[in-house]
């Protein structure tokens, strides 16, 4: 329902995400196969768990700076429980268990963040820049700065990024999506969704009309550190090894760009999981396209800031259109 | 169940309210019946708004209590307020712009769990047969964002109707609407009591009282002055009840002789708020701008002093033409403005009343760029004596002083910049009446040394006890030019409210 | 309306009576960071004589000198209200260009000039988003920070580019005793506490913070200022990137790599108001020197980076809960 209002902005991706395809597959046909779909495809996942928890991080006017080190400490605790479980615990625990692990150890590092943050009344940006290097500095203290092997992820959760339940496209990828899809129904059919919109579109009056600001708050920002979690042990599955100073390093602005070119308004109470995954899915395709058209992967980084200023952009010009009737509002 | 019937559906008892040690309200006793329509009369300031504002939970009051049939009730908080079916309607609906209708409608009901599902198409259902029960087509499953004022009153309105409200404060509803949607507001009004709801109807509108309410209330300086059924009143009753006491004649000083043209304005326009505005004022002469609150006043005078530049039409001050796309450049020209709301456009809170006062004059203070400190200070001393600011200190906050103080703080840096245009925007909203009194005379006296005074005022006998000649806006436009002799608070009113209207007042 | 009404509101209700002038020199946010600078040269002067020395105390400052003479200008942007988080990433990219300017045979003091220009350019891309198109800076420089960074890194690649051996060495020069970069931040934090105390400049950097939208009615050429101090970061943050470059030798695209973090934690631990309108550079002065005195303190006595890494999130995140905490009780 509410989808339809923002539906313009969404087709406006779509297009673009054919119209770069076509670019670089005019100039490069092997872009537009099946393998490459495939390519993009393995190189969404992270991000596209990572942006729903930053989306509903900025729907409610805050932002997320600290998810990149939540997604390596958690990597790394679960990591390590699968590296000492053998010599610690006296036995080998199952494979899946760094799965839970990692998602508390996201939740709760999230909602130290909420907490500082709503009952300190800080801004968001500065708690997550503190919590960004606090919990990258506890990343290194807890594994003693080693990297945490790839004979010691276990195959099965290895598994999950090479074998595939059906179509060759493999679990990790359904698991994306269906956090996409569990956060739509999340976000537009449970109350406290509608409460998040709610915040974000106008902090001063939600109390006004019952809306527990504090708990709605500190909860997006749980769910956003729980998804970091769960995008930390999915990185051990994807590449294989926890490293303490690579690992997420960089996770926040791919997931932000990803955020804000879906559509995501920065000023809160706007943003659709369908405009993230497909921000998502744009900025898969243009990583994909950098080796094919033979821009060294140094470059990447750049794209993404200007990504972020470009959607900043959009954002504006798309607000400003109908901001001579607010000003009169508001006046 | 006829003993029900009479019983009042609220009943104030002893209502006061302080506000930072200020007394707005003063030991009020109102009674409110089933299915009547009641006015809150008064001028501004006088603790209409503050009463409704008690009511709804917005306010607890300092002393007093409220029943609600009956039973005396703690209304601690406006979702208090709803439960107990007291619904307030603000003049600026408050509304989530990002959400629906239909959400902004239900938004606020507690029910079921945080992650129950949404129930979106009973409440959309819900939404469209409320809208259709007051007759007002707005889709419901579009965002509010954008939707009219009127549109979002009636989504407040349908959000009374959906918690069931026996009480609904409407805060001077009609300011922001067009003749149309006045009436729709009116019949729905009306509709409404018949149901056996009662109405709380906060205007500064005499026909429109007349048009639509049963009794009237009429508040002054905090204490409520007369209760009586409409009929029982003329206009004159009621005005003379508003204003109470006689306002004390303003005295122009002598020798005051109105000089040339200071400021001249022509067909000024900006699309959206304000239209074709001409104008002049002259050297030692006040005049005043009225006009109801959202006539484009406050735009004209942001376009003067370039906060927010129109987009047509030519300016002349002191007989050059001027463009001001910027208030630095229009000091430069010697305007000056007095803005509307002190706290956001006045005064710096934190800083000290010293560094409020030398604000707009920087080339004084800091000739070479340095602050020349005993410059400075010596500066705001005499302002302050000038003004008779009342303070502890020159270097404590000016957040710390009482609106008066902190007003006349504001008017003292304008004083510094010698302005030869003063524009002053409701310079005495929010002031204790004692400080106005001296406002008044500060004002007499800028002009008197010859100074040109744009005043604008919503307080028709501010306007009338100090001006020379009376502009009145009306929906962008200027409607009326009244001379001193001839003004009087109805041919301002008259001009004030669009033309259209007086079919509703018939 | 009577005299006598004036009178008694004139007592009761027309001001609080000002605090008392000790309250407001004792209870700043300054004061707890002179009070901490101290504390650190007491436990350093424990762990280590060391500490005590001058000449060790002006040298070990030299790591620390580039990110504080940034730190001062950004404690100004974030007093006007708008924030910076861009600088560390334009000190690598202007320190890459000069290095790959110099490295094509550019002679050296153009590569120089080159670099600060690039970094004015920086800073001015910040100032169109933010104050043309009005865009929150906090957003825009999140945006700009990775874009300049990942320009540095097209450029650098992976590789480090090495800078003339006569170049190297800024932290090596002695002036009166004391290394060139320390001399600049101090010559420097001298010259800005002057703007910002005692220039009308600086006067109305604090009045925007407080209030923009009053500044702009009182005439205030707010938009022209926040411009000025976009600029003055851009250039400030190259020069501090070319200096980085002398000091260590090269230059690689991670040069700098977290400073924002340190930058905002000087002027936070400095008593710099987040929200803007309060802080001071003399706080910044003292919090720099308190990091440098720390970061040694904790080497001395060999705790593993990581650890200082936690402190310093740790550190950002107390110090804005203190300083809003003071301001808050300070202001009614």
């Amino acid at each position: 329902m509410i989808g339809r209002l923002f539906l313009r902005r969404e087709a406006g991706i779509a297009v673009m995400i054919v119209l770069f395809c076509l670019a670089v597959g005019t100039v490069k046909p092997q872009f537009l196969t099946l393998d490459q779909l495939r390519i993009v495809l393995l190189l969404t996942p992270l991000i596209m768990i990572g942006a729903m928890g930053q989306m509903m991080v900025i729907v409610a006017r805050h932002v997320d700076l600290s998810i990149g080190s939540t997604l390596g400490l958690a990597a790394m605790i679960s990591g390590m429980l699968y590296r000492f479980d053998v010599s610690v615990l006296g036995y080998d625990v199952p494979w899946w268990t760094g799965i839970p692990l990692s998602i508390g150890v996201g939740a709760v590092l999230g909602l130290a963040n909420g907490v500082l943050i709503q009952l300190f009344r800080l801004p968001a940006i500065i708690v997550t820049l503190g919590t960004l290097s606090l919990y990258r500095g506890l990343t290194f203290i807890v594994s003693n700065a080693k990297q945490i092997d790839r004979q010691y992820i276990p195959t099965e959760l290895k598994a999950l990024s090479t074998t595939s339940p059906i179509l060759g496209i493999p679990w990790i990828i359904f698991i994306a999506f269906g956090i996409a899809v569990l956060t739509y129904l999340f976000l537009n059919h449970s109350r406290i969704g509608r409460q998040v919109y709610a915040i974000g579109s106008n902090p001063v009056a939600a109390p006004l009309r019952g809306i527990n600001v504090t708990s709605v708050t500190l909860l997006v920002f749980t769910l956003s550190g729980a998804l970091a979690g769960l995008a930390g042990v999915l990185y051990a599955s994807r590449w294989g090894f926890v490293n303490p100073s690579n690992t997420g390093t960089g996770f926040e602005f791919q997931v932000i760009a990803a955020v804000v070119i879906g559509g995501v308004s920065i000023n809160g109470g706007v943003g659709t999981v369908l405009g993230t995954v497909l921000g998502v899915l744009l900025l898969g395709c243009v990583a994909a396209a950098l080796p094919l058209l033979g821009i060294p992967g140094t470059s990447q980084a750049a794209i993404y800031g200007a990504v972020i200023l470009v959607a900043l952009l959009i954002d504006r010009t798309v607000r400003q259109r109908g901001i001579v009737g607010l000003r009169r509002a508001t006046a | 169940m006829v003993e029900a019937a009479d019983m009042p559906v609220i009943s104030a008892r002893g209502i006061s309210k302080s506000f930072a040690g200020v007394e707005v309200l003063r030991d009020v006793d109102l009674d409110l019946g089933r299915g009547e329509i009641h006015a809150l009369l008064g001028e501004n300031g006088a603790g209409k708004s503050t009463f409704a504002k008690i009511l709804a939970g917005v306010y607890r009051p300092t002393r007093g209590t409220v029943a609600i049939n009956g039973s005396v009730a703690d209304i601690n908080s406006p979702i208090a307020a709803q439960k107990l079916g007291i619904t307030l309607i603000h003049q600026e609906p408050i509304s989530f712009p990002d959400l629906t209708v239909a959400e902004n409608l239900v938004l606020g009901r507690n029910q079921g769990s945080p992650l129950a599902r949404v129930p979106w198409a009973a409440m959309t259902r819900e939404a469209r047969q409320l809208m259709d029960l007051l007759g007002v087509k707005i889709d419901v499953t579009r965002a509010m964002r954008g939707l009219s004022i009127a549109d979002q009153q009636m989504v407040e309105i349908a959000r009374a109707l959906a918690s069931d409200s026996r009480l609904i404060v409407m805060d001077e509803p009609t300011a922001p609407l067009t003749p149309k949607e006045v009436e729709t507001l009116f019949g729905i009004a009306r509709r409404l009591r018949d149901e056996g709801r009662t109405i709380v109807f906060i205007s500064h509108r005499l026909e429109e009282v007349r048009a639509l309410c049963d009794r009237v209330t009429i508040f002054r300086d905090g204490n409520r002055v007369a209760t009586d059924s409409i009929g029982n009143l003329s206009d004159a009753d009621i005005i003379r009840l508003m204003i109470g006491r006689p306002l004390r004649e303003y005295m122009k000083k002598h020798g005051t002789t109105i000089g040339e043209v200071a400021l001249k304005v022509e067909h000024l326009s900006k699309p959206g708020f304000f239209s074709d505005i001409s104008f002049e004022v002259r050297k030692g002469e006040i005049v005043g701008l009225g006009g109801l609150v959202g006539a484009g006043r406050t735009d004209v005078a942001r376009a003067l002093f370039g906060v927010a530049p129109a987009s047509g039409g030519s300016i002349t001050v002191n007989g050059k033409a001027v463009v001001v796309s910027d208030p630095s450049q229009a000091i430069g020209l010697g305007l000056a403005f007095v803005p509307e709301d002190r706290a956001v456009a006045g005064i710096f809170r934190t800083l000290s009343v010293e560094q409020n006062i030398t604000a707009a004059v920087p080339g004084k203070i800091a000739p070479g760029g340095l602050i020349q400190r005993l410059v400075e200070k010596t500066l705001a001393q005499d302002s302050v004596r000038k003004l008779r600011i009342r303070l502890a200190s020159l270097r404590q906050p000016i957040g710390e002083l009482s609106g008066g103080n902190q007003q006349k703080s504001i008017l003292a840096r304008w004083l510094l910049t010698d302005p030869s245009v003063l524009i002053l925007d409701e310079p005495t909203r929010g002031i204790d009446i004692g400080v106005k009194a001296e406002f008044y005379d500060m004002i007499g006296e800028l002009a008197a040394s010859g100074r040109a005074i744009l005043l604008i005022s919503s307080e028709l006998p501010e306007l009338l006890a100090l001006c020379d000649r009376v502009l009145v806006m009306s929906e962008g436009r200027i409607t009326a030019d009244i001379a001193r002799a001839e003004a009087t608070q109805e041919s301002i009113m008259q001009a004030a409210v669009p033309r259209t209207r007086d079919a509703v007042a018939a | 309306m009577s005299a006598m009404d004036t009178e008694v509101t004139g007592t009761t209700q027309d001001s609080a009576p000002a605090r008392p002038r000790w309250q407001t020199l004792l209870i700043r946010p300054e004061t707890m960071t002179f009070i901490l600078l101290v504390l650190g040269v007491i436990a350093g002067g424990l762990l280590s004589p060391f500490f005590l020395d001058i000449n060790y105390i002006l040298s070990s400052f030299t790591l620390y000198a580039e990110f504080s003479i940034v730190a001062l200008v950004l404690t100004m942007v974030i007093i006007a209200g708008e924030i910076d988080l861009s600088p560390a990433a334009n000190m690598a990219l202007s320190a890459c260009i000069f290095a790959w300017m110099q490295q094509a045979g550019v002679p050296i003091p153009l590569a120089v000039l080159i670099g600060i220009g690039s970094g004015l350019l920086m800073g001015a891309l910040n100032a169109l988003f933010v104050i043309a198109l009005q865009l929150p800076s906090i957003i825009v420089t999140i945006g700009t920070l990775t874009l300049y960074r990942g320009l540095a890194q097209i450029i650098a690649g992976d590789k480090s580019i090495r800078v003339p051996e006569w170049f190297i060495g800024i932290d090596k020069i002695m002036v009166l005793g004391i290394p060139l970069p320390v001399l600049i931040f101090i010559v420097e934090a001298i010259v800005l506490a002057i703007v910002l105390g005692g220039s009308i400049f600086g006067r109305q950097i604090y009045q925007i913070g407080t209030n923009e939208i009053a500044a702009r009615h009182a005439g205030i050429r707010s938009r022209r200022i926040k411009l000025l101090l976009f600029l003055i970061t851009g250039g400030v943050a190259a020069i501090a990137g070319i200096m980085t470059a002398s000091r260590l030798g090269s230059v690689r695209y991670d040069l700098g790599l977290g400073g924002e973090l340190q930058m905002v934690l000087m002027a936070m631990l400095g008593g710099t108001y987040i929200f803007g309108g309060r802080g001071s550079i003399i706080g910044t002065l003292l919090a720099a020197w308190l990091l440098s005195i720390m970061t040694n303190a904790m080497n001395t006595a060999s705790w593993l980076p990581a650890t200082q890494f936690c402190l310093l999130g740790v550190l950002l995140i107390v110090s804005i809960i203190v300083t809003n905490f003071i301001y808050s009780r300070t202001q009614r």
